[in-house]
């Protein structure tokens, strides 16, 4: 194949057609949702084993290879161990349109978890946010929760 | 006992961000052609075929039968391997398995992609899993931002600091007429580039690239008597660490690389990383890798990353050649872009570098890195076993 550097008579194919699908969020995976509707709390699962508390709520602990079936319930509240502030342009493959930026992508250590929620942060003054800042989880109106992540818009700083 | 497997063929494409002009299996057929070039072969020599992209990106799937026309995969054994970031490198020890094996004596193995055909954040967010992470997650870029947050506060490194990686890789993509970007920058220019993430901002990370690589390898005799000087595979090791974002902890090392380096190393011998390798062609798709991986490589000591490359011992005169081809941030055609660290490094280890050629290479380092913080690592030697 010779490079051609002429691209001028160069043909392309687009489509931009959606595609639907449909995940099953599983047994304890549905709870902590259930939970968050019914109680504005959390739950997650401990390993019998390490006894690592998961938030969210996963069925198996990977390094011990464990089923996981005690449920935990857990605060809506935690800290900050990572973020960022991000501010580029990108497609969110859930929609098929642009994503709104900027937002805060930030890991989240749940009061009493032993590993790190990942959710937004609703801070984007690079100023007023730290790693160690105190944060709560925002719900959705309870009459508008759909049973999936955006049940919880967001987390914010507490004082 | 497992046969010797060595690479003696390398090929690749001149890497640029967008090829209209050629398909996928039309990019794939120029690597190929160029890799049995490069050994003096015929598709009819190779017995078996392994090849990777990522996932999603150009929503091809079956791509292993879909580019047999470019891949010479008519008729013959071919399997695919995609392991995200890591392919290539995956893609090349699934290569070596073949060989090692002894089923098959001549394996050619292939990495490409065509980041032009799909938004590639939008791709790699598919990665995410779709009931708890792909809400927030927004692709590489920002879950490397929170790394290098967590690296810079545990360390004290400063921007600029990584600035000089990018600026290394850069420059050295100066003398690889295949790099996709050959133009110099500096640290002011990386500093003043638009923030992207903080603290990323846009020259401390990795371009989107059309590009294919391929290498054929080889058993033990068969590569004696078909290359002058073979790259020898001394050992390799893989290591997956998770799949939720949050587990690996962005304050800490990166354990899937201390892992598979520690492995790697063990089964070649090497005690002392910086002294006993000659060159290292890293899998690092930004600038701040540069500083914190090779401390996971154990190239330097836990947070002596800045001063070790600010003292210039990664340059190409250095004690320790990172990247001679101008590594990830000059080119990175994603699924390509690991094997791209393997044929690079082969490359060294063959003498066949050109004007990008270090000196009397004997022991070689490549890696890979994707997914979930996910880390291979190759040793080449030039050593006949």
């Amino acid at each position: 194949m010779r490079a051609e550097r002429d691209y001028s008579n160069l043909l392309n194919v687009q489509v931009n057609a959606t595609m639907p699908y449909e995940w099953s969020i599983g047994r304890h995976g549905s709870r902590f949702f259930q939970e968050i509707k019914e109680k504005q709390s959390f739950v997650g699962t401990r390993c019998p084993e390490c006894e690592q508390v998961y938030i969210p709520p996963r069925r198996v602990c990977g390094p011990c290879f464990l089923e996981l079936d005690e449920l935990v319930e857990l605060p809506t509240t935690g800290t900050i161990t990572a973020f960022t502030i991000l501010d580029y342009p990108f497609i969110d493959p859930s929609t098929g349109e642009p994503r709104a930026v900027p937002y805060t992508y930030g890991y989240i250590r749940i009061d009493g978890a032993d590993c790190i929620f990942s959710h937004m942060i609703d801070e984007t003054d690079p100023n007023k946010i730290a790693v160690g800042d105190r944060v709560r989880a925002v719900f959705k109106p309870r009459e508008e929760m759909q049973g999936n992540i955006q049940d919880i818009l967001h987390f914010e700083i507490v004082d | 006992m497992a046969q010797r497997v060595a690479i003696i063929g390398t090929g690749q494409t001149h890497h640029r961000s967008h090829r209209p002009d050629v398909t996928g299996r039309e990019m794939i057929h120029e690597a190929v052609t160029r890799a049995l070039e490069d050994c003096e072969l015929t598709i009819r020599d190779i017995d078996a075929i392994v090849i990777g992209n990522m996932d999603h990106f150009e929503s091809v799937n079956f791509a292993d039968t879909w580019s047999v026309d470019g891949s010479g995969g008519v008729m013959k054994p071919i399997m695919k391997i995609s392991t995200g970031g890591t392919t290539g490198a995956s893609v090349s020890i699934a290569a070596q398995y073949h060989v090692a094996s002894g089923l098959f004596d001549k394996v050619l193995a292939i990495g490409w992609e065509k980041n032009s055909e799909s938004d590639t954040t939008g791709a790699i967010i598919t990665c995410s899993d779709p009931i708890w992470d792909r809400f927030s997650y927004s692709g590489a870029i920002s879950s490397l931002a929170t790394e290098a947050i967590g690296y810079i506060n545990r360390t004290g490194a400063t921007q600029e600091d990584a600035a000089r990686v990018a600026v290394r890789d850069r420059g050295n993509a100066l003398n690889n007429p295949y790099a996709h970007l050959r133009k110099a920058i500096t640290v002011d220019e990386v500093m003043n580039s638009p923030m992207l993430a903080y603290p990323i901002k846009l020259l401390d990370v990795c371009p989107r690239t059309d590009g294919a690589c391929a290498l054929v390898m080889a058993a033990e005799d068969e590569a004696k008597k078909l290359a002058p000087q073979p790259a020898w595979i001394k050992s390799s090791a893989v290591r997956h660490t998770y799949t939720w974002f949050g587990d690996p902890d962005p304050n800490t090392g990166l354990i899937s690389l201390q892992r598979a380096a520690a492995d790697a190393y063990e089964k070649a011998g090497i005690t002392e990383p910086a002294k006993q390798l000659d060159v290292a062609e890293l899998y690092m798709p930004y600038s701040y890798a540069g500083l914190k991986w090779i401390e996971d490589l154990r190239f330097c000591s836990e947070g002596g990353g800045a001063k070790f490359v600010r003292e210039g011992h990664t340059a190409m005169d250095g004690m320790i050649p990172i990247n001679p081809s101008g590594g990830v941030l000059s080119t990175n055609c994603i699924g390509a872009t690991a094997m791209l660290r393997v044929a690079e490094a082969a490359i060294q280890v063959m003498g066949k570098g050109g004007d990008r050629q270090v000196p009397n290479v004997n022991n070689a380092v490549a890696t890979g890195f994707g997914g979930c913080w996910w880390s291979d690592v190759m040793i080449l030697t030039a050593e006949a076993p």
